[in-house]
This record gives structure tokens, C-alpha cells and sequence, in this order.
């Protein structure tokens, strides 16, 4: 009955890009593949390069160095309009002065296709996105979320290659947020198009991404899935900025820290002995509240309750903070004596001093 | 145990009343040195030198002589709009992607702002110093050129000359109007549109210029209505005659041949108020369109 | 293999540099001229060709200040008059401004619109139903210059609004007025230590570009007759072309640096640190 939005999807390759702004040095000979089909978040702080990156895909930045391929073919000559590339930008991109079905179909208009196949072809996109009787609003009329769907819907209807999101959802409310990527996960899961999703948000590059690149002063630190960079991050700063971390004082000898009164192997590349800060989950902390239990004493300073989970943070007897997750049935108080242990998981560390 | 003794406050109903009051100074003035003579103005065609009501006045508007002023009027004000919207749309579009608070913009604003108020008399000054019978800019046309532009009479000092002379505070008063709305195209506009496959031309083209459309010919209005209503330039280089309206308006107050002219002034004075309200309805229409899109 | 794309990616969003600064100087040229010419003007000495500072310096010499006398008494009714258009400005629309700011907010569109009618009924218009308003006012406060002012505050309301409304935009000022009140200050306390010193930009810009549309107003001033800085210049430009050249470029300086500060004001606010 309706055609479907069939993309072969194409393989991206970015290969020691370079990018220089004045001084500055956005991209430092950055390498990544993408596989056709892929879904993969570029996640890191601002000014990581991330979105340089991306625009850089996108020919709206030059590059001053290496090469950059689809589907095999170098289009760091090609300029924007021939990459046959669908961007979805952070704010503001919808044409004002167009109805939502116009804005849609702008892309097919650019490709010289009918007139009746273009109202088809972007009323289904409409319908994908869950917008199919909006058609004749304009674009001030609909809610933030509403109009990332249509930049959305503008972005896929001329079945392209490669799908950019530049930070999509950073503009929105946190519940509309949550919607709209699970959304963006199903089409793109669906139509099987080969996706770069540029985000800050680490809870959004993992809910949504089949791996994940965190970016860091214009180089990649380490990319995977995200079980990988949460169980094993390469670096302290993955460690640190993907979840939440503890960083507990110890020792590293010969490839163990001894930290809290417990053994840890060190994940990641080997380091010299000395003086480390750990990086420890808040998972794996236990917390006991009985007399009998043993461990480490700890008082308790705070305890939130999350809804499905409880977060306490508690002050060891050398001073030292630690926030443990546990379940809800647990009810620490201010001021109370508890027990901790850890589950002895291996750890990032860095040098400290 | 001290505690604070609160002031009892008046009831919100008094409160408002004071404030009320406040607002009167304001009205009174307004109403004195607006409103009051705004009516008079209008008012007084209706009616003749001893006060009776009469329709004589407007009947005077409309005569063929004063039809043609009113004709010269809108003709000088036409194309001194389009030629200012012309010019000033370019500076804009040259101003485009400069910082907001550079040294460029500030010396342009501050130029414009400046030049956009240089009317008048000391305007005319400076036309007549450049191309005036022994201007600077005359002179040096017939001398290295062999070009006399008043070869055909002087026409500076008639309605032809106010051309060039208004063109010069219409195109700063179009770039202080109009670069806002050129400024307000988003980046992500242009980039939406290389991405979907367009050229610079399809941007311009189908976006960029509908989009600037309705400021650009509010603008356009707002240029007419300024040249329309302009006195101190017309006045500064005709000395004598009413070749445009506001100049009729002068020789109705000042002149003591004819009688009951003063209220003639009003008779025109009308006709003026319908021609702005007119001009001016379309630019808050267009104006009010705009803000709409840069929301 | 890779390829340099080149260092600006041409969108059609800005001009290239080059188109960019040939608009702009041809324009700049075309426009310096009639300002140029009045320049060169003031220093000719006469038909014999020739140039001269005599124009200049003698303006300002002592001895001819009697013939000058009337001409410079109109240059000081022209300040005069333009401190006391600020004034109006100041004491009039500014507090009327605060007030339908805080306590009435729906009226701010009958006063936006109120301060809109000056562009609409323009002053040739004006000074058509000022005479009779006038004659009035010339029975009760006399015929000095300065009465002129009333009219004048009409005329700038529309810059001095947008001035100061452009301002209040910006500043929180229900906020800081409740704010101020519930730490114990009392409404002038607020007004005098919080709001003005928040607002002072939007209250010198609008000072000055009303000082800038006074000492250019010439058809109420002439058409009342009265004298005036404008007036004045037509009167004298019959006798003495020279003085009413140097005057014009003076009083044009006068108003760009005046309208240079203002500009400089502006950015000063905007450079804040995040």
C-alpha cells in the first residue's frame, strides 16, 4: 500500500580529521566507522568537538586535514547540498513561512520530484512521525517536540544515506525528551538508516545508541557499546563522565589498588605504582544497616529517594564521601552508623599528585 | 520577645486609586499637546473663519491644483522609498555576519541614527554646498567632465531636487528598520536548506526572500510615510510655492492674501492624517506578520 | 585521498569580504560627499577660489560677536530647550512608564500606541492644531522659548519610548521591586537605589536622542515662530553661507558622538560574563 522510506543504508568513515579554528584545535585527527545501519552517539563535554565533527560530515565545516567517506566514496570535495545527507539541527530549523507539509517536502522540491509524488511521499513521512493531521500548521504554532518531529520527518523523506542529529533534544522538556528519543530509536531501528546522534547527555547516548564515541578535546576516548564504556571504561575521564563514579583514595601496586580496606584490579592501560584515586560505582558499594554486618563504619550524611532506588551518601571514618545505590526497603536516616562493603569490581584509577 | 509591628496596608481598591492617579500628569499632557491638536488639526477643515460647519474646505483638497500637489507628494515619496529600500537593503545585506557589537555595526549605527535626523535645513546646506549652482560637485562635473547638469534650468530647488536630498536620510532610516529583520534569518535556515539539497539561490529564493518579504515592504511603507510627512528639507530649498502637500500647508498658515486659508490647513492636514493611518495600518499589519515568524 | 575544501563554507548566508566592503565604501563615499562639500565650503574664500580659515576663526572671535549675538542666542534656546524636552522626558514618561510597567500591565499597549500617533500625525501636521493650543499657553505662561518643549515631548516620545522600553524588557523589574520590598526598602528607596540605576541606560539613550531631535527641529520652531537653532541657520544662510556651514557640520558632529555614546552604552551592557 504505501511505500515504504527503503534506504540502503551506507557505510561512514571519518578517517584523521583534522579541524582547526584559529588557534584552536576542534578536531585532532579524529577516526571513526560507522557500519551501514548503525546507530552511534558522539557523547562528550562542550567543546569536545562533537558537533564539529558531525557538521564536518555534514560539509558545513571544512576540514583541514585527513578524508571523509561514504559509502566509500571521498566527499570532502562535495558540498553540502550533493552529500545526500538528512540533518536534524537542535532549534530553530524549521522554515517559518511554510506549512509543516511544505517544510516537508522541501527536499523532494529540491530533487525536482512531481508534485503529486511529493504530497504522498511527505504526508507518509508525517505519519511516521506520528504528525499526520498537522500538515497545515506552521511551524510557531507546534511545541518544541512537535517540531523536532517534522525536522525529523523534512530530514527522511528524500531517503537519504546518513541521518546527522545534532543534538536534537537538548532544547526540550526532560519528559518530552525521553519520548521523542525512543521515538527516534524505533524509526531508525525501523527504516534501518545508518545514524550519528551528537549528544552531552550520557543517559541519552546509552539509552538510545549500538555504540557509543566519547569525544574529548577533538579525540575519541573510546567507543563501544554501552555496556562496554559502563562496565569497562578505558580512562578515568569515560569512567568519570559515563554514570556516576565514587573516587576513593588508595595505593596501586603491581596492577591492584588497595583502597577502603579492599582489593581492586585495575582496569585499563597499566600504570606506575603510587598514590591512585579510584573510580567506584555507587551499584557496587553495599550498604548493611545491621549490628551484625560487617565492613568499613560510615555515617550516614543524606539519603534521596529516586522512586525505584535509594542513593545515600555516607562519610567513612578518614573523611572520605561515598555515594551508595541500594534498594528502596533500606531507609538510612542522618546520622546513623552503617556498614560498608564493596563488590570488588575492577576499577579505573588515576595518579594522584 | 520583640516582634515587628507590620503597617496595616490600605485596602488594594485605595491603592489602585493612588496609582491611578499617577497616570494623570501623563494624560493631561498627552491630551493637551496630542490629542488636542491632533483633533484641531483635522477638525478645523470642517469649518470655516466664524465657525460655522462647512464642506467648503474639502472641496478645496480636491480641486485639480491641489490634487496635483497631493500627486507630486506621493510620486517624490514613491520613489524615494523604493530607491532608499534599494540602497539600504544592500548596506544591510553587506552588514550581514558582522559582529553585533563590533566597531563596524557601531559606527554604522551611530551613522545612521545620526543621518537618519540630518534633514532639513542643514541638509539642504550640504546639497546645495555638492550640487547646488556653484556646488563643489557641479563645478567639477563641468570642469574635468564638460558635463553641466543644469543644463536645462536649475532644478534643485524644485520638486525634482528634493529627490537625491530625501534619498539621503530615507536609506540610513532603511537600514536602521530593516537590518533587524536581516540579522533575524537563522543560520540553521541556510544550513536546513544545503542539507535538503538546495543552492544559494534556492535559499534565496525560497526562503530568505519570503521570509524577508513582509519586512522589506513594511519598510518600504515606513520610508513613504517619512518622505510624506517631511517639511524642513521641502522648506529649507523652495523657498516659495506649494508644489508638495506639507508645502501647501505652510502657505495655508502663513499666507495673508487669501482668507480663511488657515482652515484650509486643516482641510490638508486631514487629508495628510488619512494618508498615514492608511500607510502606517499596512506596516503594523506587515510588522506584526514578522514578529510572528522570528518568534 | 583527501582534498582542502577551502576555509569558508558558502551557504548564501554572508557576503563574500569583498562584495561586502565594495557596497559599503562606494556607499559611504557617495554619502560623504554632501558633507565633504559643506566642508570644503566653509573653508573657500569666495569666488576668487582660494581657501581660508577666516570663517572658522572668526566665529569664534570676540569682535564678531554682535553680529553673531541673535545667531547664538538661538544655539542656546536650542539647548535650552532640548534640557528641558529631557526633563518632560525624565519627570513625565518615565515614571508613567514604571508605573503602567508594574501596576498596569494591560495598559501597556494603549501607551505603546499613544507614544506610536507622533510618527502617524507627523509635526507639520501637529503644528497646524498647535497654534491655537499655543496662544493659550502663551496667555498663561508666557511667550519664552522654552514653552516650546511641550510640543517637543510629543515629538520624541516615540524614540524616548522605545529608548527605555527596550531597557525595561531587559530588567526584571517586578521581581527586583519585590525583592527590594520584602528586604524593607520603602518605593522611593526602590525607585532611587534599584530601578533607575538598572534602567540607566535605556534613560541616557533616550536622553540623548532626544537631544539630537531638538537641536534638529525646525518646522513647529518655524512655523510658530519661534527661534531656534534650525531657524536661526535658514535665516542666516541669506546673509552668510559660511557660519551656516560650519554651524551644520558642528551641530552634525555634536549629534554623532552624542549617538556614538549611546551605542558604546549599549554594548557596555551586553558584555557581561556567563
Amino acid at each position: 500500500m504505501s511505500t515504504p522510506l527503503a534506504i540502503a543504508p551506507a557505510t561512514v568513515e571519518l578517517d584523521a580529521v583534522v579541524k582547526q579554528f584559529g588557534a584552536h584545535r576542534a578536531l585532532d585527527g579524529i577516526s571513526l566507522q560507522l557500519e551501514p545501519g548503525e546507530f552511534v552517539a558522539l557523547l562528550g563535554p562542550s567543546g569536545c568537538g562533537k558537533t564539529t565533527a558531525l557538521r564536518a560530515l555534514a560539509g558545513l565545516e571544512a576540514v583541514d586535514g585527513g578524508s571523509i567517506r561514504i559509502d566509500g566514496n571521498d566527499v570532502s570535495g562535495l558540498p553540502t547540498n550533493k552529500r545526500d545527507i538528512g540533518m536534524v539541527f537542535q532549534a530553530y530549523s524549521l522554515f517559518p513561512h511554510l506549512t509543516v507539509l511544505e517544510n516537508v517536502e522541501f527536499g523532494l522540491r529540491m530533487r525536482k520530484v512531481a508534485a503529486a509524488e511529493r504530497r504522498v511521499r511527505a504526508q507518509e513521512a508525517l505519519d511516521l512521525v506520528g504528525l499526520g493531521e498537522r500538515g497545515e500548521r506552521f511551524a510557531h504554532q507546534l511545541s518544541g517536540g512537535q517540531q523536532q518531529r517534522v525536522a525529523l520527518a523534512r530530514a527522511l523523506v528524500t531517503r537519504p544515506r546518513v541521518l546527522l542529529l545534532d543534538e536534537p533534544l537538548s532544547a526540550l522538556d526532560a519528559k518530552v525528551r525521553v519520548q521523542l528519543r525512543e521515538q527516534i530509536r524505533r524509526i531508525q531501528t525501523e527504516l534501518g538508516i545508518t545514524t550519528l546522534f551528537v549528544t552531552h547527555d550520557q543517559e541519552e547516548a546509552l539509552a538510545v545508541a549500538d555504540r557509543v564515541a566519547v569525544m574529548r578535546e577533538g579525540r575519541i576516548e573510546q567507543i563501544g557499546t554501552p555496556e562496554e564504556l559502563y562496565v569497562t571504561p578505558a580512562t578515568p575521564f569515560v569512567a568519570d563522565f559515563v554514570g556516576l563514579s565514587n573516587r576513593v583514595p588508595g595505593t596501586l601496586t603491581a596492577g591492584t589498588i588497595t583502597a577502603a580496606g579492599t582489593t581492586f584490579a585495575l582496569l585499563g592501560a597499566p600504570q606506575p605504582d603510587g598514590p591512585v584515586l579510584a573510580y567506584v560505582r555507587p551499584e557496587d558499594v553495599v550498604l548493611a544497616t545491621t549490628e551484625t554486618a560487617t565492613g568499613l563504619a560510615a555515617t550516614v550524611v543524606a539519603s534521596s529517594f529516586l522512586g525505584s532506588l535509594r542513593r545515600t551518601s555516607v562519610r567513612l571514618d578518614d573523611g572520605t564521601l561515598l555515594s551508595v545505590q541500594h534498594e528502596v526497603a533500606l531507609q538510612p536516616a542522618p546520622g546513623d552508623v552503617v556498614r560498608i562493603a564493596f563488590r570488588g569490581t575492577p576499577v579505573s584509577a588515576t595518579p594522584v599528585g | 520577645m520583640t516582634t515587628l509591628a507590620l503597617p496595616t496596608r490600605k485596602p488594594a481598591r485605595t491603592r489602585r486609586g493612588w496609582a491611578l492617579l499617577g497616570l494623570t500628569p501623563f494624560a493631561v499632557y498627552v491630551l493637551l499637546f496630542l490629542a488636542i491638536p491632533t483633533v484641531l488639526a483635522v477638525g478645523t477643515g470642517f469649518f470655516t473663519e466664524d465657525g460655522a460647519v462647512t464642506l467648503a474646505n474639502l472641496a478645496g483638497v480636491v480641486e485639480p491644483a491641489v490634487l496635483a500637489t497631493f500627486g507630486s507628494s506621493f510620486w517624490v515619496s514613491a520613489v524615494t522609498a523604493v530607491i532608499g529600500a534599494v540602497i539600504g537593503g544592500l548596506v544591510c545585506y553587506a552588514m550581514l555576519g558582522t559582529r553585533a557589537s563590533g566597531a563596524l555595526r557601531t559606527i554604522v549605527d551611530s551613522a545612521t541614527s545620526v543621518l537618519a535626523q540630518f534633514g532639513g535645513v542643514m541638509l539642504a546646506f550640504a546639497f546645495i554646498a555638492s550640487i547646488g549652482g556653484q556646488g563643489l560637485v557641479t563645478v567639477w562635473l563641468i570642469d574635468t567632465l564638460g558635463v553641466n547638469i543644469y543644463e536645462n534650468g536649475v532644478w534643485l530647488y524644485q520638486v525634482p531636487g528634493l529627490l537625491p536630498v530625501y534619498v539621503y536620510f530615507q536609506v540610513p532610516l532603511m537600514i536602521i528598520t530593516f537590518l533587524p529583520a536581516l540579522e533575524g534569518l537563522k543560520p540553521q535556515w541556510a544550513e536546513a536548506n544545503a542539507t535538503l539539497g538546495g543552492t544559494r539561490f534556492t535559499y534565496w529564493m525560497r526562503i530568505a526572500g519570503p521570509v524577508l518579504a513582509p519586512s522589506f515592504i513594511a519598510s518600504l511603507l515606513l520610508l513613504f510615510a517619512n518622505a510624506f510627512s517631511s517639511y524642513a528639507t521641502a522648506a529649507a530649498l523652495i523657498s516659495q510655492g506649494s508644489q508638495i502637500v506639507p508645502l501647501q500647508i505652510r502657505s495655508a498658515l502663513i499666507s495673508e492674501t487669501v482668507l480663511g486659508r488657515e482652515n484650509m490647513a486643516g482641510a490638508l492636514a486631514l487629508g495628510m492624517i488619512v494618508v498615514m493611518v492608511a500607510v502606517m495600518w499596512g506596516y503594523s499589519v506587515l510588522a506584526a506578520r514578522t514578529s510572528r515568524w522570528q518568534r | 585521498m583527501s582534498r582542502r575544501v577551502g576555509s569558508e563554507v558558502h551557504l548564501g548566508l554572508a557576503p563574500s569580504r569583498v562584495t561586502r566592503w565594495a557596497i559599503l565604501i562606494v556607499v559611504a563615499a557617495v554619502f560623504a560627499i554632501p558633507l565633504l562639500s559643506l566642508l570644503v565650503f566653509s573653508f573657500s574664500a569666495g569666488l576668487g577660489g582660494g581657501y581660508t580659515l577666516d570663517h572658522w576663526t572668526g566665529l569664534f572671535d570676540p569682535e564678531n560677536a554682535r553680529p553673531y549675538r541673535t545667531l547664538f542666542q538661538a544655539i542656546g534656546n536650542s539647548f535650552l530647550l532640548a534640557v528641558v524636552t529631557v526633563a518632560i522626558v525624565l519627570v513625565l514618561l518615565l515614571p508613567t512608564m514604571l508605573l503602567v510597567h508594574m501596576s498596569f500591565p494591560r495598559l501597556r499597549r494603549v501607551l505603546e500606541f499613544i507614544c506610536i500617533i507622533p510618527i502617524t500625525v507627523p509635526a507639520i501636521v501637529l503644528v497646524v492644531g498647535l497654534a491655537p493650543v499655543y496662544s493659550i499657553v502663551v496667555q498663561v505662561l508666557g511667550g519664552s522659548i522654552w514653552t516650546l518643549a511641550f510640543a517637543y515631548g510629543i515629538l520624541v516620545l516615540p524614540y524616548a519610548y522605545r529608548a527605555i522600553q527596550a531597557n525595561l524588557d531587559g530588567v526584571p523589574v517586578v521581581t527586583l521591586s519585590e525583592a527590594a520590598r520584602s528586604l524593607g526598602a520603602s518605593w522611593p528607596v526602590v525607585l532611587w537605589r534599584v530601578l533607575l540605576p538598572n534602567l540607566r541606560r535605556g534613560v541616557l539613550a533616550a536622553a540623548f536622542i532626544t537631544v539630537a531631535v531638538v537641536l534638529g527641529e525646525f518646522t513647529i520652531a518655524s512655523l510658530l515662530n519661534r527661534r531656534n537653532l534650525q531657524t536661526a541657520l535658514l535665516q542666516i544662510s541669506t546673509s552668510d553661507g559660511y557660519v551656516a556651514a560650519i554651524l551644520s557640520l558642528l551641530s552634525l558632529a555634536f549629534a554623532f558622538v552624542l549617538l556614538l555614546i549611546i551605542g558604546r552604552l549599549g554594548s557596555v551592557g551586553n558584555r557581561s560574563t556567563p
